[in-house]
């Protein structure tokens, strides 16, 4: 099928030469359809210091449609969903703005940036993207306080 | 008695077919809210005479008499239906008319009056709403001098707004092509597959040599799999058509129907058209799909939006589906939109169970504990918090003393204002219920009317084989259940509808028309539940009964409908 020439080709550009901050595993060595990634935020971000681990699922109809991204590990984030998922569903992941050409070194691109600079217009927790925008204080303390807690 | 007076054109293909090179169109028949019965006999023997009918060249057929021939090209025909707006709106329903002078004086005696319940609205076939985009685009195209496939992109990015369209693009068509996701020279290259070698497709990451690729205008390149999975998958899996952008990263241009065709399966282009005829209908405002399981009929109907407070539009499908062009609803005249979404839910949401536990229940006086009596005694005793009270005056038992059993503190005022309460909210209920009950009973012997008529049914065709009564002579019968079905639609929803009313004089009219359509109705029911062998006894008797059904249903409707018009209602609630 298309997706796996394809597919092969970005897993070993990406661990030859992985985004940055980002180091790429297979899950299971037999399922390429299953990222493990531990992203280092970037080192000006409130959450510098911190590694967090992300779950990439690849759908079989990949890259027709996009891969689902989980955090596994906490973070206090506007735009990360506040439960067990840890889902990110912005800009190019959600699935009517995905494009085929779209690679998952890009996604990955795109969360370190988001995670460095939140999008609160496009929050999936709200609570938290109204505190971002009008305690900022507040949202960091308790930002860095689950860096410390759980990504580390 | 004829069931349906109304006919359509049965050949509209062939207006599809010569869609482009003829002005002067045929539209599908025009058809009226009209009633099954016979409202009266010259009314029955006529055809459903449609509005807007010319008298223009070529009727050459009894079809033709049906069928509304106009001068207008289809999309004009769209924009000229009957306005209800807002200031005209008295003059635009009550117009029977609708006078252009297309009507000669006899023609014009002749036409059944539109009842006041009644409203205009024509019934389109797929292939129709294919042939009204067709003209639209050729003529829109010819006027831009773009494609087809490029106009048809344009017409939907503004829902078919064609003065908008032609408007925006005048005032700037580069900006206007751009935002509907068209390039600029459309005009050149039309769509074609090409062999690349030396080209790996981005998608995929294939490279190998005789490649066959496709790009549209932006040039955004990939092989021709690549390009079919994706518009498979948007069209299959995401049922989208009339906005499927260029693969490319961050394109907005628009697939175009041209292109498309070149590259899917055939069936696939039959679901991409079928999308594309469903956005059609569901941009505009004046039609809407038949909600009928599997139905590919759209209706037009005139009737706004904003009208919908002061008409219940009841449209007819070529399904024999009647339902409200309003809300999709299955008919519910005489009771407004508002009224029936607001029923329904009372109906559905347990508010009621909360009126019932006010009504029959109270709260223990200590613990707070909902208590409902179960014995005559008035010496009630909390299961929960064991406290001893009176169940009259929710006093203390111990504070009876010796006057036991007999509650002597009545007159207290904490007691009257409990009953008071428990009074009026037990009244509420029981006012519900009384509408409930019988909207409810309407609807459950409809459905036993039908059963009974399914068995019976299979008893005249017995019947037929042995006594020798012919197929037409036991018609009746059919006639007498769908007048049944019909009557206790109206009179289900007149319960609903009379829930709402304010009481005044006007509702005791009303009530006087719901009782006697009500008797009409059971007695008819009766006749039709007796046993077989006596049904052909009552021939005469139920067929004159169903008329007279029938007859009292639009009494009843039209004269509703006609308040509803002219907002002389009062209503309990606010119409929102």
């Amino acid at each position: 099928m298309a997706g796996n020439k394809r597919l092969m080709k970005e897993l070993a550009e990406n661990q030859s030469t992985p985004p940055p901050g980002c180091k790429i595993s297979l899950e299971n060595d037999d399922d390429i359809l299953l990222w493990n990634v531990t992203m280092t935020a970037p080192s000006d971000s409130i959450y510098a210091g911190g590694n967090f681990k992300i779950l990439i699922k690849i759908p079989k109809e990949y890259p027709f449609k996009p891969p689902v991204l989980n955090f596994k590990t906490k973070v206090y984030h506007p735009n990360v969903t506040n439960d067990e998922n840890g889902s990110m569903c912005l800009g190019m992941l959600r699935p009517d703005e995905w494009k085929p050409p779209n690679k998952i070194s890009d996604v990955l691109k795109l969360v370190r940036t988001v995670l460095a600079a939140p999008q609160p217009d496009d929050a999936v927790e709200q609570g938290i993207a109204d505190q971002y925008k009008n305690n900022r204080k507040e949202f960091e303390k308790v930002a860095k306080d689950w860096v410390n807690k759980y990504a580390k | 008695m004829p069931i349906a007076t109304r006919k359509r054109k049965a050949d509209s293909t062939t207006a599809s077919a010569d869609a482009t090179s003829e002005p002067q169109r045929k539209l599908t028949k025009v058809s009226k809210a009209l009633q099954k019965d016979s409202i009266s006999q010259e009314q029955a023997a006529l055809p459903a005479t449609p509005q807007t009918l010319t008298s223009d060249k070529g009727m050459d057929s009894d079809d033709d008499f049906n069928s509304v021939a106009s001068s207008m090209d289809l999309g004009e025909e769209m924009s000229s239906s009957v306005d209800f707006g807002a200031g005209e709106s008295d003059v635009d329903i009550d117009d029977d008319y609708q006078d252009d002078g297309a009507f000669d004086a006899t023609a014009k005696d002749l036409a059944p009056k539109r009842k006041h319940f009644e409203v205009e609205f024509k019934v389109y076939s797929p292939q129709d709403i294919q042939s009204q985009q067709d003209t639209q685009i050729a003529e829109v195209a010819n006027l831009l001098e773009q494609p087809s496939e490029a106009t048809a992109i344009l017409l939907r990015h503004t829902r078919w707004n064609k003065e908008r369209l032609i408007e925006q693009y005048m005032d700037n068509q580069e900006q206007m092509l751009d935002k509907a996701g068209l390039g600029q020279e459309i005009n050149q290259n039309p769509p074609r597959v090409v062999v690349k070698n030396g080209f790996t497709c981005d998608i995929c990451c294939e490279d190998g040599p005789g490649l066959e690729t496709f790009a549209m205008n932006c040039n955004h390149r990939f092989c021709t799999d690549c390009y079919r999975q994706y518009l498979t998958q948007k069209i299959k899996d995401e049922g989208e058509a009339a906005r499927i952008k260029c693969p490319g990263d961050g394109c907005r241009k628009i697939i175009d129907a041209k292109s498309l065709d070149l590259l899917v399966p055939n069936e696939l282009t039959d679901r991409y058209h079928q999308l594309l005829m469903r956005t059609y209908v569901d941009d505009k405002e004046s039609l809407k799909w038949c909600p009928a399981p599997n139905c590919v009929y759209a209706v037009e109907c005139g009737v706004k939006k904003r009208d919908l407070n002061k008409i219940v539009p009841t449209v007819h499908c070529e399904c024999k589906q009647s339902f409200c062009f309003g809300c999709t609803l299955p008919d519910h005249q005489p009771c407004p939109c508002v009224l029936v979404k607001r029923w329904i839910k009372k109906c559905e949401d347990d508010s009621e169970t909360a009126n019932w536990i006010s009504a029959n229940t109270k709260e223990c006086p200590k613990c707070n504990s909902t208590i409902e009596k179960n014995g005559g005694c008035n010496h009630m005793t909390c299961r929960k918090c064991k406290n001893e009270f009176c169940w009259m005056c929710m006093g203390l038992w111990s504070e009876h003393g010796t006057s036991w059993y007999n509650c002597n503190r009545f007159e207290e005022r904490s007691g009257t204002d409990a009953r008071d309460a428990q009074a009026k909210s037990r009244q509420s209920l029981e006012r519900y219920l009384h509408y409930y009950n019988r909207y409810a009973n309407h609807e459950q012997s409809a459905r036993l009317d039908k059963d009974i008529f399914h068995k019976t049914e299979r008893k005249m065709t017995l019947l037929q084989s042995t006594s020798g009564m012919s197929w037409i002579e036991v018609q009746f019968m059919e006639a007498a259940s769908q007048a049944l079905q019909q009557c206790r639609q109206t009179l289900k929803w007149t319960y609903a509808f009379a829930y709402y009313l304010a009481r005044n004089n006007q509702t005791e009219i009303f009530e006087d028309n719901q009782k006697d359509l009500e008797m009409a109705v059971e007695n008819l029911s009766e006749m039709f539940e007796k046993p077989t062998d006596q049904l052909a006894g009552l021939k005469v008797e139920m067929m004159d009964k169903t008329t007279y059904c029938m007859r009292r249903r639009v009494i009843l409707l039209d004269d509703t409908a006609k308040n509803l018009k002219e907002e002389t209602w009062k209503f309990n609630v606010e119409l929102r």
